[in-house]
């Protein structure tokens, strides 16, 4: 159905935002009084369309809550008809909410954060152009469009963590986060292109459907058309949302703001992968295989994620490694199909305030540190930081699945979900996710204790402090998400709300409060924290970090994730590169030169030409005239 | 208006252009290059307003014109553009203001090397005004000898650009001089012995395959039916031509040579245009001609254009001098755009008709660009910069987005050139496809690298104080970058251009698009989204 009233100006979401890059970009230096005003405006008014557009959508029939938006031929060759189309149903309005809502919070916060930057205008044209490009991503109403918008959260991304360029590690991060999200996207080019050869369309509507009714095209793939174009999808996923083997850029992106962080990585660009997968749900259905890998990939993330948290005494790189588990979790819901997708979207919107809450506290704690990100320089700051305490350690509780905080309720819906699937397979996903649980509850219990425990650290010179209301207050918003958006979301009848997009499992099951896998995790959570508290709450804190066992060098070390690369593709790489111009130069290069000496006569006679060239160059004019005269009077004349 | 001879005016106005400025004082310089901006600026504006009297759905060649030339040989002065030539044609009348612009002053004309006499302005702009003239003729064309001839006289004001103005030595520029004209008149002698046999097949009576009467005309020799391995020779002649031309791996070894030691603006002419005559003769002359070669033909150039593609893009990352890294980054898309072709699907050679466009403006912002980095700096090399965003950010922000460009990001206009011809490719050849998109990620590494390595990190002491794009620069870039973006977003009327001559030649060809494998009827399932 086509859009109508305030979600036929759907386009207004994206446009405000834009405007308010370009505004703040081509504007330049004469904007810098007023451009963080401009830029926390735009997310703003997108938030309030978003709402007035739920509003709307509440309204509808569940089959009637599926709308589109037509807004101009993009491209039109043979039968490839890609139209700029939005799509305006209960998944995309949901990211909307969050991106524009989160994101709002994060602009306001931004302003107080970057304050003394001089380039801070700058800094919101591109939170802006992420924005408009976040929200394109979830409201594009075809694959080709979503590309448009997936690539450009990848530019906003560059750009914002190498928003210091002249740091070269902020440089080398930026560079290298666009370029492994490159791998993940070549998957993503090959599964447009194989599903345009597949169904002739690459609009969501006729390939994914319309709701249970509506089966699309894809409900007639062959399992190994679904299955190449399912893992496909996923590389593009893996990409973007720092899942194995994609994830290296990940920890290094935290050399952008902190901001950037919480909103790009870690509560909406880098969950674009969840909802690539579930938005492609109809076509993961159909493979067995893709799905299992999708859930294979998960599990290996969160635990890898998880571990690498433990190891990290960057507070930022500690949640860096958090944020790869948590979405690892997504991603094995998502892979588990109709019963995971609202648990992974839930689990995604719980994350979405509870991590961007503890980044921006995280940011507030960097804020009255110098810019200090070691954890083993903090200790104590609970005294002198009273509201950046309380929102991150709420944010700690939620993630940690703190009974009845958001995580409690998301994460161990996708833990049962998972043991749900049955099989080996079920019991080894469930086994893998409640482990996860465990390490998350030690690591996170580690960054709060050492950071807002024991005794005082401080570097000397540092009079850390808490920072001001434009930063604190957006804190205590995304404190009262972390509380309370997972349980309004699983009690709220979100899935409800979802199920025209997901479909309906099987044999939905209702919410329980006390289950076998519920109390596991519980307990491991406890154990988790008392050998945090063990190890950094009655122990004093080493300033300088210890050598530390193989396991912890490993997590120091993002799991040699770099050293891999390094060593199977850049460096082979390199070695190439430097082949192909030494044979470019000698081999193909050389021969012609050689040849053109040999036509010559000698060598000497190919220098005499370069030196009188204008000469030569009239001669063999000459020569050529005289050749095609004579050749066109041979044909003429036979 | 209809009658009014359109094409031989445009051609006719830049040369005559050519002329009156070798005439003007010597000493007048101001006069000189306003003289010639005014005139390729009329030219812009005059083939503008042809274009708005395009029909898209009418005839395929429309303001044409035939007048006999050399009617002994079977020679017409015949011109006429269908949507590709439109297109070209445009591309290269936007170009040449712009790049006078750009090369004001002696410096940029020079490359921004010193050098030790004065070389005349006026020869400089009288040359670009009579490649202007050729470049438009050889688009227009519609008589295949009249091509060749604009084909050759091409060559002549781009010899006399790179070895008079170019930046290097005296030595090493005539060298680079030499050696692209040894290479283009070499693909031009292959292809002048496949034009002339075009002569006598024609001659030929009809029934023996002929058209009863000797002629040079593509319409008409359209109609030819040659054998099969006659046309495999007359294709390879073409082709070779237009592969040099092209330029793709193995015979693109001239245009890094020639891009080091040419001048930023002239470079913008010989990759952004120049080089697209090769691929819009691939798929004039080559597709039309001899169809069936092309078929045979096929898997062959299918290789060497994926070739060109990981090749170009490899040793574009492996160069140190940013007018060869840009030259091996065209190497890789010229690869695309042979791919596109080759693909034989609406979509691929849509596509490529789109890139050839895109990849003009794309390639003359970051050579107008990388030419105004050389004059600041005095070097080319990327070794020699660093930092830049700090002192001169709306260079460094300029160049990004043309580097972005480079690298295909959407919403840039040659994201949906190179998606189509990923996609028309893939649809019927899928291992060249997949292949060709690891292109993609080599962007990514050639165009950030060279941007952070330039750009990026700490300022060296060498730009210190450097200062930013000045007015004049940036009236020269702003048109381009504004046309990239606009076309990111709104591909479609020139698309829809190009739509229509792309379907004849595949008609020609006898190639029809794949159809879905998948056979679920669309329209059930709902209209689009």
């Amino acid at each position: 159905m086509k859009a109508e009233g305030i979600q036929a100006a759907s386009w207004l979401l994206i446009a405000l935002p834009l405007a308010g890059a370009a505004i703040l970009l081509l504007g330049g230096r004469r904007t810098d009084k007023w451009g963080h005003l401009l830029g926390v405006a735009a997310p703003v008014a997108s938030f309030a369309i978003g709402i007035a557009m739920l509003v709307q959508m509440l309204g509808y029939d569940d089959a009637a809550r599926r709308r589109t938006l037509h807004l101009w031929d993009f491209i039109n060759v043979g039968g490839f008809r890609i139209g700029m189309d939005l799509l305006v149903d209960p998944l995309s309005i949901s990211f909307v909410l969050l991106i524009t809502g989160v994101g709002s919070l994060i602009h306001i916060y931004s302003v107080g954060y970057m304050a003394e930057d001089p380039d801070r205008r700058r800094f919101f044209a591109y939170l802006n152009l992420f924005v408009a490009a976040m929200l394109l991503l979830v409201l594009g109403g075809n694959f080709l469009v979503l590309f448009l918008g997936w690539e450009g959260v990848g530019l906003a991304s560059y750009l914002l963590i190498g928003f210091w360029q002249h740091k070269p590690t902020a440089a080398t991060a930026a560079k290298k986060a666009f370029v492994v999200n490159r791998v993940g996207d070549m998957g993503l080019i090959i599964a447009i292109a194989l599903m345009f050869s597949t169904f002739g369309t690459v609009d969501f509507g006729p390939i994914l459907g319309a709701g249970a009714e509506h089966a699309g095209l894809a409900a007639k793939l062959s399992t190994g058309t679904a299955t190449a174009i399912g893992l496909l999808l996923l590389l593009g996923a893996c990409g973007k949302s720092a899942q194995l083997p994609l994830q290296s850029w990940l920890l290094d992106a935290m050399e952008g703001p902190t901001p950037v962080s919480a909103l790009i990585h870690a509560a909406t660009m880098v969950t674009a992968g969840v909802y690539l997968i579930v938005r492609s749900g109809p076509i993961f259905e159909m493979s067995d295989t893709a799905q299992l890998v999708v859930t294979i990939v998960g599990a290996a993330t969160l635990l890898a994620g998880a571990i690498i948290g433990c190891g990290k005494d960057d507070i930022k790189k500690a949640l860096a490694g958090s944020t790869m588990s948590q979405i690892g979790y997504m991603t094995l819901a998502a892979g588990l199909g109709r019963p995971g997708y609202v648990f992974a979207i839930a689990h995604l919107i719980a994350h979405g305030f509870f991590k961007a809450g503890l980044f921006l506290g995280a940011g507030s704690v960097m804020h009255g540190t110098n810019d200090d990100v070691n954890m083993r320089h903090y200790g104590a700051l609970r005294g002198v930081m009273m509201a950046t305490y309380v929102t991150f350690g709420l944010g700690f509780l939620a993630i940690i699945g703190f009974p009845f905080l958001s995580g409690w309720f998301t994460k161990d819906a996708i833990i049962e979900a998972a043991f749900d699937k049955g099989g080996t397979s079920g019991a080894i996903l469930g086994a893998c996710a409640v482990i996860g649980a465990g390490i998350t509850a030690y690591y996170m219990s580690r960054v709060m204790i050492m950071t807002f425990f024991g005794e005082k650290r401080w570097e000397e010179g540092v009079h850390p402090h808490e920072s001001p209301k434009v930063m604190t207050v957006p804190l205590m918003l995304l404190a009262v998400g972390s509380v309370a958006a997972g349980g309004l979301l699983i009690l709220g009848g979100f899935a409800d709300f979802l199920e025209p997009v997901t479909g309906k499992p099987e044999h939905a099951e209702s919410f329980k409060w006390v289950t076998l896998p519920g109390i596991v995790v519980l307990v491991l959570m406890v154990i988790g924290f008392a050998i945090a508290w063990m190890q950094y709450g009655r122990r004093p804190v080493p300033r300088e970090a210890p050598a530390g066992s193989f396991v912890t060098v490993a997590a120091r070390k993002d799991l040699y994730g770099d050293a891999i690369n390094e060593s199977l593709l850049m460096r082979p790489g390199q070695w190439l590169t430097r082949l192909a111009v030494w044979f470019d130069g000698r081999g193909v290069d050389g021969a012609v030169n050689g040849l053109a000496a040999l036509i010559g006569g000698t060598s000497g006679r190919f220098r005499r030409i370069q030196t009188g060239f204008a000469r030569s160059y009239a001669l063999s004019m000459f020569f050529g005239a005289a050749l095609v005269v004579a050749a066109l009077l041979v044909v003429n004349v036979s | 208006m209809s009658d009014f001879p359109w094409l031989s005016v445009l051609i006719a106005l830049p040369l005559l252009g050519a002329v009156a400025v070798s005439v003007l004082p010597r000493d007048n310089e101001p006069l000189v290059k306003w003289f010639s901006f005014g005139v390729s600026t009329l030219v812009g504006v005059l083939a503008l307003a042809m274009a708005a009297g395009f029909d898209a759905g009418g005839d395929r060649f429309q303001f044409t014109e035939k007048y006999w030339w050399i009617k002994e040989f079977g020679i017409h002065w015949a011109l006429g553009v269908d949507g590709v030539a439109l297109v070209l044609i445009l591309l290269s009348v936007i170009l040449v203001p712009l790049v006078m612009l750009a090369s004001w002053n002696e410096d940029e004309r020079s490359g921004g090397v010193d050098v030790p006499a004065k070389r005349s302005v006026k020869t400089y702009f009288a040359l670009l005004l009579s490649l202007e003239a050729a470049m438009i003729g050889v688009f227009a064309a519609t008589d295949v000898f009249l091509f060749y001839v604009f084909f050759e006289a091409m060559l002549i004001p781009v010899y006399f650009i790179i070895g008079h103005y170019g930046g290097g030595a005296a030595r090493e520029r005539s060298y680079a001089a030499v050696k692209f004209l040894l290479y283009s008149l070499f693909g031009g002698l292959l292809m002048l012995v496949s034009v002339i046999w075009l002569y006598p097949l024609s001659n030929k009576p009809v029934g023996e395959g002929g058209l009863g009467h000797g002629t040079f005309m593509f319409q008409e020799l359209r109609g030819l039916h040659v054998d099969p391995t006659t046309a495999k020779w007359l294709f390879l002649g073409f082709f070779i031509a237009f592969a040099i031309k092209a330029p793709m791996v193995p015979v693109h070894t001239w245009l890094p040579t020639a891009a080091q030691q040419s001048p930023p603006g002239a470079l913008v002419l010989i990759v952004g245009v120049l080089d697209k005559v090769g691929t819009y003769g691939m798929l004039r002359f080559c597709l039309e001609l001899f169809p069936g070669a092309s078929k045979w033909a096929t898997p062959a150039v299918l290789v060497f254009a994926v070739i060109s593609i990981i090749y170009g893009a490899i040793l574009a990352i492996g160069q140190v001098d940013l007018k060869r890294l840009i030259a091996y980054t065209s190497v890789s898309h010229f690869g695309f755009i042979v791919l596109g072709i080759f693909a034989m699907t609406s979509q691929g050679q849509s596509g490529a008709a789109l890139y050839m466009v895109n990849h003009g403006f794309s390639t003359a912002a970051l050579f107008l660009l990388v030419g105004f980095m050389i004059v600041r700096r005095r070097s080319a090399k990327i070794t020699d910069f660093g930092g830049v965003q700090k002192a001169a950010p709306v260079l460094a922000g300029t160049f990004l987005i043309a580097g972005l460009s480079g690298l295909s990001l959407p919403g840039l206009s040659p994201f949906v050139s190179e998606f189509l011809v990923l996609v028309g490719t893939f649809s019927r050849y899928k291992v060249a496809a997949c292949f060709a998109v690891t292109g993609v990620v080599l962007a990514a590494i050639y165009v950030l690298w060279m941007y952070q390595r330039t750009m990026g990190g700490p300022k060296v002491p060498a730009v210190e104080g450097m200062k930013d794009l000045t007015a004049r620069e940036k009236w020269a870039v702003a048109p381009i970058i504004a046309i990239i973006v606009a076309m990111g977003f709104f591909p479609q009327p020139v698309l829809h251009v190009i739509n229509p001559s792309v379907k004849e030649t595949l008609a020609r060809v006898d190639r029809h698009d794949p159809a879905p494998t998948l056979t679920g009827n669309v329209a059930e399932n709902g209209a689009r989204p």
